[in-house]
């Protein structure tokens, strides 16, 4: 299977199961999209007639360099690698590797499109005892097998409403994670409300990563994170990411915002995002029930898909002004990549990855916590939900019907299980406008990873 | 005259022989949280053939 597409001023031609990116003029682009329809004959005149200034002997020479191509395994290359779908999560089958530690169900803001309900979850507000948080890293690191490489996440509702929990956590498994030859990965996502000149250095010296929740443009941040008197956080926080990342230097950082229907045109967000200094962003779509009022209507999308071709074009434009950004979903390493394992595996959530309640509970994923059929069991007697873990174990690329023909398959690995749970009532189901999403992002950025690469030769 | 210019990529297929050690980072953790795109990772075998 190929993707064909033209953006950015290039003819984009994916091989969807090789990874092959190829960039290609005009006659290529028209030949490869006949190639398996036609024949060589019929081809050769319909390209001949279309390009009748350029000489028959250039279309042949230009269409055995197409069948050359794909005789070498980098065109139209057959999709095999169903039969392995299952391999990876089988193999790994109980290796436990990632939490998301809910250290507290509570927030300092009262946003209306928070999907985690004010941090509570559809429950009640609680925090994380430091016993707890110690036995769920216990829980982590007995069950991660040989993983080297273990990612906690410290998540909300806010964390920093448990922060001397959070750092003696920290604490604690870097006071073990040698003697069991592991290597602990800390994220902390945060709202900013409660940053200080403390939680910036402690989080400096220990948080791989740092995702600080800001939505763009000060109008559009207020009308959702709000504090509980209903005043916008927008003019507390700025100072406070500014002051972080100015210190933080090398380590990893995302602003990540939200857009809804509010503003589809969440590029003006992002420009905020840079004229305030900030270069590692993330704006990601809501996540919401159906018919929410922040729910992006079919109306958004085009204003959407624009916004990702624009921000697509900045991105290149600042790259050559010499002030280069990161956009999260446009990061993708075609020479280094996932290999093919992960790619058709989905996610890893409810098998190496689980979500902790306050109180101990394992879920499977943050976006499930809360939903008391989805609970796999606790930190204490681990998990003892299979007939749940099993639905997760079993979900990967080729279990969705919808993907088998989607060309972004090994790129998305099937989608968000709760996206697609929460749209469709299925694990397994699609969320389609996540997917549209999804594609118009991909071919954004491998079209930006093809001009960097060419930038890079040239 | 060259009418295709192919980029550098893994050859995903080659991957099948080196490939799920599983210690790459788990999908949508530490950024989004809301969406799964496993493109972005990187991949942290240390014994994988490019």
């Amino acid at each position: 299977m190929i993707h064909q597409y033209k953006l950015g001023g290039f003819n984009i031609v994916l091989d969807v199961c090789s990874g092959a990116v190829h960039l290609v003029d005009d006659i290529a682009y028209d030949i490869i999209e006949l190639f398996e329809k036609e024949t060589k004959e019929s081809i050769i005149n319909k390209i001949c007639a279309k390009y009748f200034k350029t000489s028959q002997d250039e279309i042949i020479e230009c269409y055995d360099q197409i069948n050359e191509l794909k005789n070498g395994g980098n065109l139209f290359a057959p999709d095999t690698f169903e039969p392995m779908a299952g391999v990876l999560k089988e193999k790994t089958a109980g290796v436990v590797k990632a939490l998301c530690l809910h250290v507290a169900h509570t927030c300092n803001l009262n946003c209306e499109y928070c999907f985690a309900s004010q941090g509570k979850y559809n429950g009640e507000r609680a925090v994380m005892s430091f016993e707890t948080g110690k036995r769920a890293l216990d829980f982590l690191i007995e069950n991660s097998g040989t993983r080297k490489n273990l990612e906690v996440d410290f998540f909300g509702g806010e964390p920093l409403m448990n922060w001397d929990v959070v750092k003696k956590l920290v604490e604690y498994a870097r006071s073990i994670e040698k003697k069991h030859n592991k290597n602990f990965r800390f994220t902390l996502t945060t709202n900013g409300m409660l940053i200080d000149d403390e939680v910036i250095e402690f989080s400096n010296k220990e948080m791989s990563n740092v995702v600080l929740s800001l939505d763009g443009r000060k109008e559009i941040h207020d009308a959702y994170r709000v504090d509980y008197n209903g005043k916008g956080s927008w003019d507390k926080i700025v100072p406070k990411f500014k002051e972080f990342v100015k210190k933080r230097g090398n380590k990893d950082y995302y602003i990540r915002g939200t857009f809804t229907h509010a503003n589809p045109d969440f590029l003006e967000d992002i420009k905020v995002m840079l004229d305030l200094g900030f270069t590692e962003l993330s704006m990601e779509p809501v996540v919401c029930a159906p018919g929410e009022k922040q729910e992006l209507t079919k109306d958004d999308m085009p204003i959407v898909f624009e916004q990702y071709e624009k921000l697509a074009s900045l991105m290149l434009e600042r790259k050559k002004e010499g002030r280069p950004f990161t956009f999260y979903h446009y990061m993708i390493d075609l020479k280094g990549g996932p290999c093919i394992y992960k790619r058709i595996s989905g996610c890893g959530s409810g098998t190496e990855y689980m979500a902790v309640t306050p109180w101990g509970d394992l879920y499977p994923c943050h976006q499930f916590v809360g939903d008391e059929k989805y609970k796999l069991g606790d930190i204490f007697s681990g998990v003892t939900n299979k007939d749940v873990q099993n639905e997760f174990l079993s979900c990967n690329v080729y279990e969705r019907q919808e993907c088998k023909d989607c060309w972004a398959r090994l790129y998305c690995s099937g989608g968000c299980a709760a996206n697609a749970y929460h749209s469709t009532g299925n694990i397994k189901g699609v969320y389609k406008y996540g997917c549209e999403l999804f594609k118009k992002r991909m071919e954004c950025a491998i079209m930006l990873a093809a001009a960097n690469e060419l930038d890079e030769e040239e | 005259m060259t009418h295709i210019k192919t980029i550098k990529t893994r050859n995903l297929c080659s991957s099948v022989k080196k490939g799920g050690c599983g210690e790459c980072q788990t999908s949508c953790q530490s950024a989004c949280k809301t969406s799964c795109g496993i493109a972005n990772q990187k991949c942290e075998n240390k014994a994988q053939s490019k």
